[in-house]
């Protein structure tokens, strides 16, 4: 049969954001897949002329709304390094306990899309059960859902207190349970198994040679996450990154899967080391110079360049974000499939297209 | 008689659709939050569909941008009348923290008309149930007077 162009999206229903994709299709068979992006950008880092550094925290939580506290610590850490600021050792305990409570909703959103991808309703609504709690926990601790708002330049600006710690503690042992009571669905259910097993393999080279981030890199069997640079307070903690080999849609969400549990570990560790410090240090002075950081976000890693020049605006304010470098690989491994695999396989990646459109 | 079944129907079951347009992905979760099990929009007949010609209520998150103000207004164009425009968080109601970026045009409302506003950084699930709520009512008064 002839080539046929089929249009994917920008408005698709199991896309939650707009992305479009001209997919070449000769019968059932995807031959090339073009993305052209575009519909979530906003400019904003040109605000950061508009904006001081200060007011900037809040425009970089809304670079994207499911990983907004990673963000804004990536952007903090930077300015603490360019000003010279050591952060007190309780902040940096409770920026982990938060990053890794938004990595675990993010996880938990995640596969539950990634169910409903496949068309698997009741999974997606169990996940999705499971994370409310942990929503709960973030908005009875800071004061938000989604966006929580606690890192400022110099430390946070929420505490926990011996009895929220103690319902932190108890709450994750019921989520870890009902996330362990779904582990055989997600990684060894036939129905699942026949669409994820073997699909969009990425090679462990194709994906150190294109640039893959987070969990697709890992699942392609590279062991390497931004935690290990012991930014915040991991300096203190016992991780190591989670891989697998198989570097397919299996491995993909069973590494988002195993995360997900690790990051429990992750927020008992840190709620274990809280000690007697103040939150915040006070800010003297004006960012001047450059600086690069990088922290994990929920899909990999996230690069951020600051630049200031010794006023109340920084100069110039550039963002990396993991789903721009998954983008290549996932256009590596599109050609070839099914048409009916390219939705699991284009969530597989877990797109965030505000983060990298910005 | 068939009339006034689409009459009830489209109120008592309205289908709704979600376009995110240019939003952070905070309220885009929280609206995808409203299906799930803890707060459960289906209960009240509301099913969230896929396809503009098949809905009722147009639920809008984020600002609109130079690029997709042609597909939102193509989207609200194929939806069949009457129909209601729901804007979701700061940015739907007018640009948010975004409004001076350079690529933001504003609200939701520079493009196509909107029924109802939802504030918040991000809404939360149980302000989106109430916009569609009340929307709903002005749904009904928009097909009684039809």
């Amino acid at each position: 049969m002839a080539r046929t162009v089929i249009p994917f999206g920008p408005q698709h229903p199991v896309l939650p954001e707009p992305i479009h994709l001209s997919l070449v299709v000769e019968d059932e068979k995807v031959v090339e897949a073009l993305p052209t992006l575009g519909y979530v950008h906003r400019g904003l880092e040109m605000l950061a002329v508009k904006r001081d550094y200060n007011q900037m925290i809040q425009i970089v939580e809304r670079v994207c709304g499911i990983c907004s506290m990673i963000h804004s610590l990536c952007y903090c850490q930077g300015i603490e390094e360019m000003m010279g600021i050591e952060v007190p050792r309780r902040a940096k305990m409770l920026r982990v306990v938060w990053s890794e409570l938004h990595r675990l909703h993010s996880h938990l959103l995640w596969l539950g899309l990634f169910a409903d991808s496949f068309g698997f309703e009741s999974l997606f609504m169990q996940l999705w059960k499971i994370r409310e709690r942990v929503m709960d926990l973030n908005e009875a601790t800071t004061g938000n859902r989604v966006i929580v708002s606690v890192n400022v330049v110099g430390g946070v600006r929420a505490d926990l207190d011996e009895s929220q710690i103690r319902w932190i503690k108890d709450t994750l042992v019921e989520v870890e349970a009902s996330i362990k009571s779904l582990q055989s669905t997600i990684m060894n259910d036939s129905t699942v198994c026949k669409r994820t097993v073997g699909v969009g393999v990425l090679t462990k080279q194709a994906a150190y040679d294109l640039g893959a981030a987070g969990p697709m890199l890992r699942g392609s069997g590279v062991a390497q996450d931004m935690r290990q640079l012991k930014y915040a307070g991991f300096d203190e903690i016992a991780f190591e990154p989670i891989v697998e080999t198989a570097g397919d849609c299996w491995a993909r969400s069973t590494v988002r899967f195993r995360e997900s549990l690790q990051s429990i570990d992750l927020v008992r560790q840190a709620l274990d080391k809280l000690d007697g410090s103040e939150l915040a240090v006070k800010v003297k002075g004006k960012p001047e110079g450059e600086v690069i950081t990088r922290v994990e976000q929920p899909r990999g890693e996230c690069l951020y360049y600051l630049k200031g020049n010794g006023t109340n605006n920084l100069e110039r304010v550039r963002i990396r974000t993991p789903t721009f470098a998954n983008i290549p690989p996932l256009a590596a491994i599109l050609p070839g499939l099914d048409f009916a695999d390219v939705p699991v396989v284009v969530l597989s990646i877990d797109p965030c297209i505000s983060c990298t459109e910005r | 008689m068939f009339g006034s079944f689409l009459k009830t129907s489209q109120v008592k079951s309205p289908w709704l659709m979600h376009f995110d347009c240019g939003s952070c992905n905070g309220c885009d979760i929280e609206t995808l939050a409203c299906l799930t099990p803890v707060y459960d929009v289906e209960r009240f007949g509301i099913i969230n569909v896929g396809n503009p010609r098949h809905a009722d209520v147009l639920v809008v998150t984020g600002t609109v941008n130079k690029r997709n103000a042609v597909i939102l207004k193509n989207i609200y164009d194929q939806m069949p009348s009457p129909k209601l425009v729901i804007a979701i968080g700061a940015c739907g109601c007018s640009g948010g923290v975004f409004r001076e970026a350079p690529n933001v045009l504003g609200g939701v409302d520079k493009v196509i008309p909107v029924d109802v506003y939802v504030p918040g950084c991000p809404a939360k699930p149980e302000a989106i149930m109430d916009a569609v709520v009340t929307g709903l009512g002005k749904l009904k008064g928009i097909l009684e007077a039809s």
